[in-house]
Formats: structure tokens, sequence, C-alpha cells
């Protein structure tokens, strides 16, 4: 890793610790928005990696999104900023200027569509995108769609459509945005690097990363609780059968990370479908492993509100299933290693 | 907490080229050679093969050259290892002689021993087993009890080890004893020596694996004298040299391509055209595989980096060996067909060889428990 990617990883890790408390993700999940949170974590330039300087961003790459996203993940941060990394990235690289303020994408459903059409010298937004992440909350609205077989990257406010509030597993805002013939603020043709699925393939890159992260805090969480928890007069961590559970804990970790990460490293270099397909795959199936022995560990104190584990857990178990499952990715990527054939595998894996 | 690190790195340009000569070698070497000799992977014993190797200058790729080594970064040893056996190559007569005795020698051995032993093995003329497990010394090493007692000129050797592969094949075994018993201390005592198998006072007699096959050996030693030339390092310092040993074996591709022949026959099997489950199951067994040879890349690199990444080779161990145990388990549950041992399609024998062969991936170098034994102490458990 190189410096500057450890400082930015020291910097969200001290951000996140500081202001991102279990008494601001409480909160959170009531319904309030942490504004506090957000200025300090836009004003320290965490939101925009992939826009250039000159537009306003961090002009990074997205091994940087990768250290934001993940921590993020470990910190269970109550915000868009997945999202505003994914909106902004596919707004910059289509030309089109980013707002200030929290960004979210749209359509994060597989079937669902929205239509832009012309309307004079400007475009408007017509349909239903449902149970898109923080849509009631989010300043605007990225949305890639299809307009006249071709297809268009599109910014909308949040005003312009009519939110019906909804919410994950973990409390997280996932509401459904209607629009009718709504004005946008502005739309282009994608950038090369933008294929008509980017929300979708974007957003499971983000979710791999956040996952990933989710598990790093798992490990550390139920290894130290292993520690401190006494029962038979001795720590439980210094049974063999925890013992055990906690080194399958750490291997579905290792690996959840080094999907995510390699995932991204793809995005950087174009043309990352098959990297973030093994991502979902792999990170999805370690955060359902993960978070039930992360539970077994903690015994009935992990169970509560109360214990912060429940945060961590419950994200886990909505975002695996955001931006396709692993079934739909397992699926997508047997049918392209199907498709090359049995002699393809090796030459194909060794050079990605 | 100490906890691990897996950083992604780049293999170097010179290590691609190499994979391409590797390949168009395999090619000529293996032309279509069924898929259930493949299958045998790092099991297959082929001195021929091994010379040609050999004289391609793919074993002992790291070492010096003044001990016949070629002087390579791991990386490019690397690609080689995981050419061979993604290809099914039969590199068994030197793979424990460039893996662990070769080493070994190198770091513990005598000037001598290394002149003698190290270019003959990267000719790939010298093949070697390991001595380590007795009958009552398993998982529980350090309780090793074959004893070398000094005698004029060397040792004489007294007891049994089991389980030992190859033995009835290979030139040399390093076999660890206890030249010194402290029962407060068994760790300590333990010596490592170089020991011809042709030796007068040893008794082989096979093990057979429950496939019929004979890889294993017990080998019997009645006052078999090893001369003192032979002794690899100081007295009492084998538990030391045996687990630096070990920790050159846990993180190679031979850790999760163990049954990589079965998932390509899957793959023909399923077709151009899967339906929804079978391509699922497909996809994700790839999304295991390409990750974990990232991870086992991770520590490629971080030991070409000097680094001691001892907790991460665990745990690719430990996550490579469930991969490859996992893959029989969802070909059967998928496709239902019956595992046979020379009848039946390629996929069927392919299915038979490694279903029964899977029991002994998390069992060899250290059996899961112990594994992840080191893990937990990595994760400050214990």
């Amino acid at each position: 890793m190189n410096e500057l990617r450890t400082i930015l990883g020291d910097v969200v890790t001290r951000l996140f610790t500081d202001l991102a408390t279990k008494e601001v993700v409480e909160a959170a999940e009531k319904g309030e928005w942490p504004d506090a949170l957000w200025q300090a974590v836009e004003e320290n330039g965490l939101t925009l990696p992939l826009v250039s300087e000159a537009k306003g961003g961090a002009g990074g790459t997205w091994g940087d999104a990768f250290v934001v996203t993940r921590a993020a993940g470990r910190h269970a941060v109550p915000l868009p900023i997945a999202e505003t990394i994914v909106g902004s990235w596919l707004l910059s690289e289509s030309g089109l200027d980013v707002p200030t303020g929290p960004l979210t994408v749209a359509p994060v459903q597989r079937d669902d569509r929205l239509r832009l059409a012309r309307a004079g010298g400007g475009w408007r937004l017509s349909g239903t995108a449902a149970r898109v992440p923080w849509g009631g909350a989010a300043g605007h609205v990225v949305v890639v769609t299809e307009s006249e077989g071709r297809t268009m990257v599109a910014l909308a406010t949040r005003g312009a459509g009519v939110v019906t509030r909804d919410q994950n597993l973990a409390r997280e805002p996932r509401d459904t945005l209607a629009f009718d013939a709504a004005p946008v603020v502005a739309a282009a043709p994608p950038g090369p690097r933008v294929p008509a699925r980017a929300v979708w393939l974007y957003g499971a890159l983000a979710r791999s990363a956040q996952m990933a992260g989710g598990l790093d805090y798992l490990l550390r969480q139920a290894s130290q609780y292993a520690t401190e928890r006494r029962q038979f007069g001795k720590p439980i961590g210094s049974f063999q059968v925890i013992q055990q559970n906690l080194a399958v804990l750490a291997g579905h970790t290792a690996a959840a990370g080094t999907a995510a990460a390699h995932a991204f490293r793809a995005a950087d270099r174009g043309d990352p479908a098959f990297e973030i397909a093994v991502a979902k795959v792999r990170v999805g199936e370690a955060a359902g492993v993960g978070a039930s022995i992360a539970h077994q560990v903690h015994g009935a104190i992990g169970f509560t509100y109360e214990h912060a584990l429940q945060f961590v857990t419950r994200r886990l178990w909505s975002w695996r299933a955001e931006f396709g499952g692993e079934g739909d990715w397992a699926a997508e990527l047997g049918r392209s290693v199907s498709e090359r054939g049995a002699d393809a595998l090796w030459p194909h894996l060794t050079a990605r | 907490m100490p906890t691990f690190r897996f950083e992604l790195g780049e293999l170097p340009p010179e290590a691609e080229a190499l994979r391409a000569e590797v390949r168009e070698f395999l090619r000529r070497e293996l032309g279509d050679a069924a898929p259930v000799r493949r299958a045998h992977s790092w099991g297959g014993f082929d001195r021929e093969f091994s010379r040609k190797m050999g004289a391609r200058g793919w074993i002992a790729m790291t070492w010096p050259k003044r001990y016949g080594g070629h002087e390579r970064s791991a990386l490019e040893r690397y690609v080689v290892l995981e050419e061979m056996l993604a290809a099914g190559a039969p590199v068994s007569a030197h793979w424990i002689a460039d893996r662990q005795s070769g080493p070994l020698l190198l770091r513990f051995g005598t000037e001598a021993q290394r002149q003698k032993f190290l270019p003959a093995i990267a000719r790939g003329e010298l093949s070697f087993a390991i001595g380590m497990s007795e009958p009552d010394s398993g998982s529980d090493l350090a309780s090793l009890r074959t004893r070398a007692e000094r005698v004029p000129g060397g040792y004489r050797v007294n007891g049994t080890k089991v389980w030992t592969s190859n033995a009835h094949l290979a030139d040399y075994m390093i076999a660890t004893f206890r030249t010194h018993h402290d029962p407060a201390k068994k760790h300590e005592g333990l010596t490592q020596f170089l020991v011809d198998t042709k030796l007068q006072g040893i008794t082989m007699s096979p093990i057979i694996d429950l496939a019929g096959a004979h890889h294993f050996n017990m080998v019997v030693f009645e006052d078999a004298f090893v001369p003192e030339d032979m002794r690899v390092g100081e007295e009492g310092a084998g538990w030391k040299q045996v687990t630096t040993e070990l920790a050159f074996e846990r993180s190679g591709p031979e850790r999760y391509l163990s049954t990589f022949a079965l998932l390509l026959e899957l793959i023909r099997e399923v077709g151009k055209d899967p339906g929804e489950r079978a391509a699922a199951t497909v996809g994700r067994l790839v999304a295991h595989l390409t990750t974990l040879r990232q991870m086992s890349l991770s520590v490629a690199l971080m030991l070409q980096a000097g680094e001691n990444p001892n907790l991460e080779a665990a745990v690719v161990k430990d996550v490579g060996t469930t991969f490859e145990q996992e893959i029989p388990e969802v070909v059967h549950a998928l496709l239902g067909v019956e595992p046979t041992i020379d009848s039946g399609s390629d996929l069927q024998q392919v299915l038979g060889f490694l279903m029964q062969r899977a029991p002994s991936f998390s069992l060899r170098g250290g059996t899961r428990e112990i594994l992840r034994g080191i893990i937990a102490r990595g994760l400050g458990l214990r």
C-alpha cells in the first residue's frame, strides 16, 4: 500500500472513530440525518475520491475509494458515502458537474427502469425506482437510464420526485422515488467506462467493500470479546472450539478483504465485471458465515440492541442482498466461465 | 490486537513471460494426458519429467548459482508452480526437495552438504521424502521418540516413522530424531538428519491408502548408522528447523489447486449454456478460486519482500484446503453422478479419484485443527 493511502486510512479511521459513535448510529436509525458527521466527511474530501481536483474532488483512484468505503463499513457509518462516491464518478466520467452534498444512485433494482425524454432544450425523467439507498436524504440522485435506445446519465434533485420512505434491516433509508416528467439538472451520454448497468455493477462493488469492512469489525470485536468474557473460570477464547470458530471467521474475513481489493484494482484498470462478480459472491458468502460466528461467540449479549455488534451484522444481512445477491452474481459468473469453456479458465484467471 | 494483512501484488513482467514458456513446455510434454492422470496433481512421480524440468532451470529457481540454482525471484518460481499444478504435471519426484529439503539445507546445512546435494536436486536427479510422523506422534510432533544415539563417527538410530510419503521411491529422507530426552522439555532434544533410504538397518513396508494406492510407508530403523556429517544443523535445533520448514509449504498454489482438474471437468459437463443452478455452482467455485489465488499470491509477494507472513500462510492453507475438499461435494450435489475408479466418463473417474483423496488435504503438513490453532494464536487468543 502506498504512503498516501496509508495516511488516508488513518484519516478515515480517526474520523469515524471520533464521530460515527454508537449514539450517532442509533439516532440515524431513528431517522435523524447525522449532519455533523456528513460535514466532517465532506470537508475531509472523502466523498469524491474519483472526481478531478479541478472539479472539486480528490483526483484519486478506486483504490482510494476502497479505503474509504471499507472503513465506512467497519464503522457502520450511517451515511450514503458509497453512493456518493459511485454517483460522483458516474457524473464526472460522463463530463457532468458534481454538486456538493450527499448523492444517491438509481435505479438499483435489476428490473426497475426510469425513462429520460427530451423536452424542449432539456430532459424530463419519468418512472419509479424502488429501494433507492438514502433516496429521501440525498440532495441529488444520479440516474443511469435509456433514452431512445441510448444509455444516458442524468442528475436530478431530490425535490424532482415523490419520495416514499422505507428502510432495510439496518434501518438505513431505502426509499421509492417516483418521477413524473420531472426536469433534470443535467444529462449526458455516459463516459466510455460507464456501461449501461453501471449502477448495478459499481453498487455491487461498493457493497463488497462495505461488507469487507464489516467483517474486519466482526473479527476484531469477536476476538476481543473472547479474550474478555470469562466462563468456567477462564476466558472463553481459551477454549479450542471458540478458537477454531474464530479461525474460520478469520479465513472468511481475509478472503473478503482480498476479493474486494481485487475488484477495486480491476475498476482502476477498467473492465472490472469479472472481479466485481467474484467479490460480491465471495464477500456475500463471508458475510453470512461471519455474522453467524460473531453472534455465536458473543452469546446473548450480542443479540441485544444495546451491544454494537448488531449494527454491523444487520448491515451485512442487508448489503449482501443489495445490487444482486450471491446467487445472481454466481450465475452470471458461471455463465461467462462456461461460455469461454473449461480450457480458457486458467488463462483467463492468470491474465486478471 | 495483532492481525493479518493481505495486500494485492502484481507479478513482474519477467514472471509473466516465463508463464508462456512453461505453458508451451506443458503442452508438448503432457499432450492429451487423461484428466484422471492430471488429477494426481503434485502426487504424480516421474523422474524423467523432473529431469526435464531441471534442465529447463525450473527446479531450485531461487537458490544461489553456486549450488546449481538459478537466482530467479520467488515470484517466477510461483508462476512455474501454479502452471504445473493447473496442468496436473507429475512433479512429485522433485517437489519435496525443491520446496522443503533444499531450502532447509540452504539455511541450516553444512557447506559440504550443500555442495553434495543441492546441484543434484536442481538437476531433478534427487528425490526426497520427509520423515516426521511416528506411530504415537502425529499432530503432537514434539513427542517424537525415534532415538539417535551418539556413537563414534555418527549416530545409531532406532525407532519407527510412518506415513512417509514416497520413501520407497526417494533417494533421501530428511528425518527428525530425538538426540536428547527430557520429559519436561519435549521440544528440545530433536535433531534433523539426512538419511540415505538405502541405509543398512532400515526396513520399509508399504501402507496402502484407502484407494488401494501405495504412497505411504512405514520406515523402521534398527541400529541404523547415520554418519555425523549427515546431521543437519546443531543437535537439539530440530524443532526450530522443522517449524521453519513447515512454513515453506503452507501458502503455495498446491493448497487450493488439488481438485482443479475436477472443476474443469464440471465446466465441460455443464456445457456452454448451463442452467441457472449449474451456472451459479460453477460461478461460486470460480469466485472462491480467484480469491484464493490472490491471497496465495499476496503471501508469495510478502515472502519475496523478506517478510514473515506465517499467520497469512496458515490462513491461506486453511481456506484453500477447505475449498479443495468442497469441490467433490459440490459436484456430487449438482450432478449426482456416480464416482468411479476406471470406468465411466472422465468426470466420473476424476470425481472418484479426488473424492477418495480429499480427506488427506486437511491432514497433510499439519491438520486443519493444528492450523486453526496457529491462526487463533495470531488473533491473540492463545
